[in-house]
């Protein structure tokens, strides 16, 4: 789950990092009163899940209360890589002597959280990773152990820093990676971490990420103290009515587990298939023999017929689509007579036969004989383990270009 | 395109007198029914009929109820 | 020979009381792998299939009058971690975790403590692992009679991180009269307890393995990990992979995850392409179609 800069930096604060004296706005009466409290040059940020701000005008610099109410009206109704922000910061003008970097992230390899610090702020950090390896420093911290202080204090000294920078940046380091560790975040960056004219350290900007198991758990952090609403999901896109449907669909009953994504497909071919490996591989299977699918989907943990049935229909009420393909890897927990009673029902409820509707049935495994049956009864075409998930999907590409032809 | 709902397409199951209105029986058709086919009244055992074509097949019902009196059809093998 | 288990290979259900757990026991027991005991708190005294319930590992490794192998640990997210701790500290080496969406967090706490103590986990998001005719430890291959179908003693490994695909991969290189060795599930999520390049040692020092088959997907580091292992320790092995989710690489699939938690693509590094550019440039085959996978595997033993 991403937050925005204004939530990111709440989080810093709680973690006991030091932050600007900024104020969330969404109105731009709002930011002049913020402005006003400051009293001096501010800076107006867009408030925007999408990176490119800068570039978009979605950052703004005033000098005074009336022209920070300007900006940030201007900025209130400017999309951002198609994204309308949900409000604006007003940060006060820092007097910055230098800028740091520093994050915490998921080494999956080592599986430990990494701490990553550089002098060189404000910019790419992979890019510098890149070019200047000796410019970033870089430690894993334990999952067992708390993090100590002297951690971080070795990662920003392996850079060369030294003298108050280093003990200033060292307790900023190691909070973070304890508030990294405390709220299930994939990611914790500060960038740029800015030491001021005056000496002191603050947090410019922030960005967290917080994986989506975990937010369960987190509820006292997100509900609590960030006051984010349950239904505010933050998916990279807005799902379509066929994703909602299905999800609908899914939660309605607890027996298996069925998935549908339709953004970026466009195609005619209805995908009714499983689990979660054999999806990827059909989708590509399709693909790579010239089908074109109207969907993705998923089918696992043993479903019910309604279940079955009711994914098979969303499917089949897509634009454009006139057949599926029924395909899954060899199963043994979903059976194979139930998603067979589950998908002819969905063509017998629309209306469809079955036998012209169902390109292929390729589902082996557990029940095989039984679904056989009921396949043989609708005269839907199946297939055993012994033709591959390769040749099924060929099999209904070829079936929905014979049509077309 | 419309949608209707439909049932008793792939099974139906048949129960006869006098099981049928035994109460003690309904209630324990009701717990082993692993898909809710069967709901105990004050007369006996009432057939859900939306629930018939999520029968799974596990005969639990058939070992519960006297010999022969409940039987379980494919309707897709006639 | 095999990998990781054997004919004497004992080991508990944690979460035995569960659906799902009640199924993979009977499984387990009809494929003739010892189930010495299950372990549900406030559950002491039943039975499952005729196999003890206790309310803790330490309790079950009592009435087994010793140390016991290996746990398949099947209890939901929330409390997984500590029961994995608890196998752990109470001996047990081989752990299969099947539950799915459990914190990072608490993988990595389950994996450190694991490696502290010399125990291997394998998964989570796993369906566990199997050798033909000797021993079935999860769900793997379903029930015992399926299981067989799918799975005959041969020479091929297979590690997977989809646990469907294992045994259709598995499959069809029976089918093809190579057989399988040891099918390992090896989990879907971004972090899990053995890699591909962890577990190939095992599968090199088992004579009985001739060639090893991993089917992979987009997401994380970890085809890149065996890409180095396989150059730094001149294995003996060939191996064949089969990438799944290459539509992934498209540009309107950015972002987006599928099938497996761990299929977020984060970086470069992450897609399709370049991991099939990085195995090849170890020298792993990848084959462009799943069918082509024991055709694949016999031209490289062959060599």
């Amino acid at each position: 789950m991403r937050f925005y800069e204004y939530e990111a930096r709440k989080i810093v604060e709680l973690a006991g990092i030091p932050v600007t004296k900024y104020g969330f706005c969404q109105t731009a009466d709002e930011a002049r009163e913020v402005a006003e409290e400051i009293d001096g040059p501010v800076v107006i940020k867009s408030q925007v899940l999408s990176g490119g701000r800068m570039k978009a005008g979605g950052v703004q610099f005033a000098d005074t209360p009336d022209e920070a109410a300007d900006h940030a009206a201007t900025i209130l109704d400017l999309e951002i890589n198609g994204l309308m922000p949900r409000g604006v910061l007003v940060d006060p003008k820092a007097e910055v002597k230098r800028e740091y970097y520093v994050s915490v992230v998921w080494d999956g390899t080592a599986k430990k959280p990494l701490m990553l610090f550089s002098y060189m702020g404000g910019i790419d950090i992979e890019e510098v990773a890149e070019e200047h390896p000796d410019y970033v420093g870089r430690a894993h911290i334990s999952n067992l152990l708390p993090v100590f202080d002297f951690e971080a204090k070795q990662v920003i000294a392996a850079t060369g820093v030294t003298g108050s920078q280093l003990n200033r940046a060292t307790p900023i380091l190691a909070r973070l990676a304890r508030l990294f560790l405390k709220y299930d975040m994939t990611l914790a960056e500060i960038n740029p971490l800015a030491e001021l004219n005056d000496g002191s350290f603050v947090a410019l900007d922030a960005h967290m990420d917080m994986e989506e198991e975990a937010i369960g758990r987190q509820k006292q952090l997100l509900r609590k103290e960030l006051k984010i609403a349950e239904d505010d999901t933050r998916d990279n896109y807005e799902p379509s009515d066929f994703e909602r449907n299905v999800k609908a669909i899914d939660g309605a009953d607890h027996r298996g587990v069925i998935q549908g994504k339709d953004h970026g497909f466009k195609g005619d071919l209805g995908l009714v298939i499983g689990a979660g490996g054999g999806s990827l591989t059909l989708t590509d299977a399709v693909r790579n023999q010239g089908g074109r699918p109207a969907n993705y989907s998923e089918i696992g943990g043993n479903p019910s017929v309604a279940k079955a049935c009711g994914l098979a229909k969303e499917v089949l009420q897509k634009d454009g689509v006139e057949k599926i393909a029924v395909m899954m890897s060899i199963v043994s927990n979903t059976r194979v007579d139930i998603v067979a009673r589950g998908v002819i029902k969905a063509c017998l409820e629309l209306g469809l036969d079955p036998a012209e509707t169902i390109a292929i049935f390729r589902i082996p495994g557990a029940w095989e004989d039984e679904g056989f049956e009921i396949l043989d009864k609708y005269g839907v075409e199946y297939c055993d383990r012994s033709v591959s998930l390769w040749d099924a999907a060929g099999r209904a590409v070829a079936k929905i270009q014979g049509e077309a032809a | 395109m419309s949608s209707e709902t439909l049932n008793k397409v792939f099974i139906d199951v048949e129960i006869d007198e006098p099981a049928k209105s035994d109460i003690k029986l309904a209630t324990e058709l009701e717990e082993v029914c692993p898909v809710g086919i069967f709901k105990a009244t004050e007369a006996g055992t009432e057939i859900q009929v939306p629930a018939l074509d999520e029968c799974v097949l596990c005969n639990l019902c058939i070992e519960t109820a006297p010999a022969g009196s409940i039987r379980i059809i494919k309707l897709y093998e006639q | 020979m095999s990998v990781l288990l054997n004919r004497d290979t004992t080991f508990i259900v944690q979460g035995i009381t569960g659906r799902e757990a009640i199924n993979l026991t009977r499984e387990c027991l009809d494929y003739g792998s010892k189930i010495v005991g299950g372990v549900t708190p406030g559950r002491k005294g039943r039975e499952v299939h005729g196999v003890p319930v206790f309310d803790t590992v330490a309790q079950a490794v009592e009435n087994h009058g010793g140390p016991i192998d290996g746990s398949v640990v099947t209890v939901p997210p929330g409390f997984t971690k500590d029961a994995v701790l608890e196998a752990i500290e109470n001996g047990i080496k081989l752990i299969v975790i099947v539950t799915e969406r459990i914190p990072r967090g608490d993988v990595a706490q389950m994996v450190e403590l694991a490696d502290l103590r010399g125990a291997r986990i394998i998964g989570p998001n796993c369906l566990g692992l199997i050798v033909p005719e000797v021993c079935k430890m999860g769900g793997i291959g379903g029930p015992a009679k399926d299981a067989a179908k799918s799975y005959e003693p041969g020479v091929i490994g297979v590690m997977s991180r989809s646990g469907g695909m294992t045994t259709e991969i598995s499959s069809s290189l029976t089918a093809a009269g190579l057989g399988v060795s040891t099918a390992i599930s090896i989990g879907g999520d971004a972090i899990i307890g053995s890699t591909y390049a962890e577990l190939m040692p095992y599968f090199e020092a088992d004579e009985q393995t001739e060639a090893i088959v991993i089917y992979t997907e987009p997401g994380g580091r970890m085809e890149a990990q065996l890409s180095e292992w396989v150059q730094e320790n001149n294995s003996r092995l060939p191996i064949v992979a089969f990438m799944a989710g290459k539509f992934m690489d498209e540009d309107e699939m950015q972002g987006m995850s599928f099938g497996h938690a761990g299929t977020i693509v984060e970086g470069k590094e992450d897609s399709a392409t370049e991991k099939i550019a990085r195995l090849q440039a170890a020298g792993i085959t990848v084959v462009e179609r799943i069918d082509e996978i024991p055709d694949a595997v016999k031209e490289k033993i062959a060599k």
